[in-house]
């Protein structure tokens, strides 16, 4: 079967600056797959590239959702429409929904898969009230999976920092993605936390057959969880392979030479 | 906690605040020097000094400016306790007893709506008359709430379809004769309309942007009124509009004055039952979403296209309908009534009450528009008092008098969760 995303030949030009430069990179289905790099050399804009959030300058992102089988070239999209077809994301500059609950962030997560408009909303009619219902429900579900259901009517300002990055995850996985891109899910939590969501982000795919791309600067994380690796450095795709390979591969090391590993 | 409020007197006083207070105090008696001070008497063309007025208003602010600082420190100190203490403090207010009975708020609404029906009949016509200004208020507040409080986009024309809504009526009726009911619905429709043209091209702007261009229509709208004579007949206006009746019969003054009254209380309860039904669906909470993060809404799944459009559109429906319902009320209508100074009102309206809160923007309306009418006794300070109000209370409760909450639900196996669940 076709891999489930394949990006082919990735470019993305800041004016004269290329931050993504010609990177190939495909994931098959059930696969976790980390993405590495020192700062800046361009893998939070390879994700907005995917995600839609900017345009590519060039290159193809195809995707293969597992439910329907059918490629779809998904360059130039807008965000959401991504999100509907089945891509999810979290930000590595945490952007919760400060100001609403945490259940209410996950209930927007399901926004995609709602269908009420403007008249459900008025007249709450018997589907609209069902649906309502279904929602507050299931996103009650999905916390309980990310153990935050502590904190279900918290504001989501409110929550210590590595309940914020889970609430992030919580959240994307509501849209009922096939696959999860995680922009450093690790970032300023303390070994426990990370340890945690070690099994956290396995478990998500086992239980919830969610294919799993991370962005990861926690060197120790990214070789326990990875199936493969990819390394970019100035944009360009520098190595890729099983994490006993990039371990020792000479152009990886110097690329991070100089560079603290955990950074 | 209790240490801060036991130095607070003694660290308050010291000679750096009272010479603090002392150069304010003078700054304001040469600030209001010629309002307060100077009086020409064009009678006898005479200047009269009242000197004494002077030392009032340095003696308040002296007082002022230390209640002032103390507020501020008092300020600052709940806010260092709170980020201090990792634990949330819950602190039980009048709200929250609310909210855990019910039976209080349905008590409270019912009373309010009992005041609401008697008023007309206890107080005089005056009285009614002011209401129904401070209700058309209510009804453009809780409408402009929904684009600015809910959605987060600055929009600062907004009086434009109130503008659209009460000529709608005007012009129908000029040239078809239609009657007051049939234009209530138009109204908003036809606002609803120039809202979504208007919002069309402009949508793609943020922030700061959206406000100028928005602000920018507004003007158009207004020097368009003003120099269209054969549509609108210009600065003179529309008049002999005809109020509101019934069944065809001949009305008095004050019978039509009462029955825009009841018009609009049933309106304001309409515009309160659907933007708390909005508020708490799909739509709505993808409204707050954009408000807290347009692009973590897109990447959720959220069409912001369609949900700025919503909001524009279901936001300008109600200005339209208040329009009507104010050209019935005045008969008469001219650009003069719809100028950015009301648009900027407005807003104040939804930011001073609460943006969000449906409960906040209401008193919000009530308070601007109520206030500078009993204060008419003090007719030049009018202004000063309104403007001191505002600055207060955005800076002591920046999130606005009556600050929305959210929905909270109750699951089963959860303790320390109050509140309902669904109602
Ligand atoms: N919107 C943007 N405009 C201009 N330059 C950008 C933009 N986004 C990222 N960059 C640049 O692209 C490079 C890659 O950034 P980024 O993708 O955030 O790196 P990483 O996530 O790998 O740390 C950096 O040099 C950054 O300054
Ligand atoms: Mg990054």
């Amino acid at each position: 079967m076709a891999p489930i995303l394949d990006v082919k030949k990735l470019r993305m030009d800041f004016g004269g600056l290329r931050a993504v430069n010609d990177v190939d990179l495909y994931i098959n289905e059930g696969e976790i797959v980390a993405l590495i790099g020192p700062n800046g050399a361009g893998k939070t804009t390879f994700f907005n590239c995917i995600t839609g959030v900017t345009k590519p300058t060039a290159g193809d992102v195809m995707i293969t959702p597992p439910s329907s089988g059918k490629t779809e070239r998904i360059n130039g999209l807008k965000p959401n429409t991504i999100t509907e077809r089945g891509l999810a994301r979290t930000f590595q500059n945490i952007r919760l929904f400060q100001n609403m609950t945490v259940l209410e962030n996950v209930m927007i997560g399901r926004h995609p898969r709602m269908k009420a408009g403007v008249l459900g909303a008025i007249l709450r009619d018997p589907r609209t009230k069902a649906e309502e219902k279904q929602v507050i429900e299931d996103s009650y579900e999905i916390l309980k999976k990310l153990n935050l259901e502590m904190f279900v009517n918290e504001l989501a300002k409110n929550l210590p920092y590595g309940a914020q990055r889970r609430l992030e995850i919580a959240r994307a996985m509501a849209t009922e993605p096939f696959l999860l891109l995680l922009d450093e899910p690790a970032a300023g939590m303390n070994p426990q936390e990370t340890r945690e969501l070690d099994d956290t982000i396995v478990r998500i795919r086992d239980t919830e057959g969610i294919t799993i791309l991370l962005i990861e600067h926690d060197m120790s994380l990214v070789m326990s969880l990875s199936e493969r690796i990819y390394v970019v450095d100035y944009g360009k795709l520098i190595a890729t392979g099983v994490p006993e390979d990039i371990k020792s591969n000479p152009e990886v090391i110097k690329a991070y030479l100089g560079e603290e590993i955990n950074a | 906690m209790s240490d801060t409020a036991k130095n607070g007197l003694s660290r308050y006083i010291t000679a750096k605040d009272v010479k603090r207070s002392a150069i304010m105090a003078v700054w304001f008696m040469f600030l209001t020097f010629p309002i307060m001070v100077i009086k020409v008497n064009t009678v006898t063309d005479t200047v009269e000094w009242r000197w004494f007025n002077m030392l009032i208003i340095g003696v308040a602010s002296f007082i002022l400016s230390h209640v002032w600082k103390l507020m501020i420190d008092r300020r600052e100190g709940r806010m260092a306790d709170a980020v201090s203490s990792s634990v949330i403090v819950e602190k039980k207010t009048l709200r929250d007893r609310m909210e855990e009975k019910p039976m209080i708020k349905k008590v409270g609404s019912l009373v309010i709506l009992v005041i609401a029906v008697l008023f007309p009949i206890v107080t005089g016509m005056y009285q009614t008359s002011i209401m129904i200004t401070a209700l058309l208020y209510v009804v453009l507040a809780l409408g402009l709430n929904i684009i600015v409080g809910l959605g987060g986009l600055l929009v600062l024309g907004y009086i434009v379809f109130y503008g659209v809504g009460a000529y709608t009526y005007a012009l129908l009726n000029y040239h078809f004769g239609l009657n007051f009911w049939l234009a209530l619905p138009l109204g908003g429709i036809f606002a609803m309309i120039i809202g979504i043209l208007i919002a069309i091209p402009v949508l793609r702007l943020r922030g700061d942007y959206l406000a100028i261009v928005t602000l920018a229509f507004g003007e158009i709208f207004r020097i368009v009124m003003e120099n269209w004579n054969g549509l609108s007949f210009g600065p003179s206006g529309i008049a002999n509009i005809p109020r509101p009746t019934l069944f065809g019969l001949d009305f008095s003054i004050q019978q039509s004055t009462t029955l825009t009254y009841y018009v609009i209380v049933i309106f304001v309860i309409i515009t309160i039952f659907i933007v708390r039904r909005l508020e708490d669906s799909r739509l709505g909470r993808a409204w707050v979403a954009m408000r807290e993060d347009e692009i973590a809404g897109e990447a959720m799944g959220i069409d912001m296209w369609k949900t700025k459009l919503a909001a524009f559109a279901l936001s300008t429906f109600w200005a339209g309908v208040a329009g009507v319902i104010f050209a019935g009320k005045t008969t008469f209508i001219n650009p003069a009534s719809f100028t950015m100074w009301e648009s900027i009102l407005v807003l104040c309206m939804v930011v001073l009450g609460g943006m969000g809160s449906i409960p906040g923007v209401i008193s919000g309306a009530l308070i601007i528009t109520l206030l500078p009418e009993y204060l008419r006794a003090f007719s030049e300070l009018r202004m000063l008092i309104f403007g001191a109000v505002l600055v207060l209370v955005m800076v002591f409760k920046p999130e606005g008098m009556i600050p929305a909450i959210r929905q909270k639900y109750e699951f089963k196996g959860i303790t320390g969760n109050k509140n309902k669940g669904d109602k």
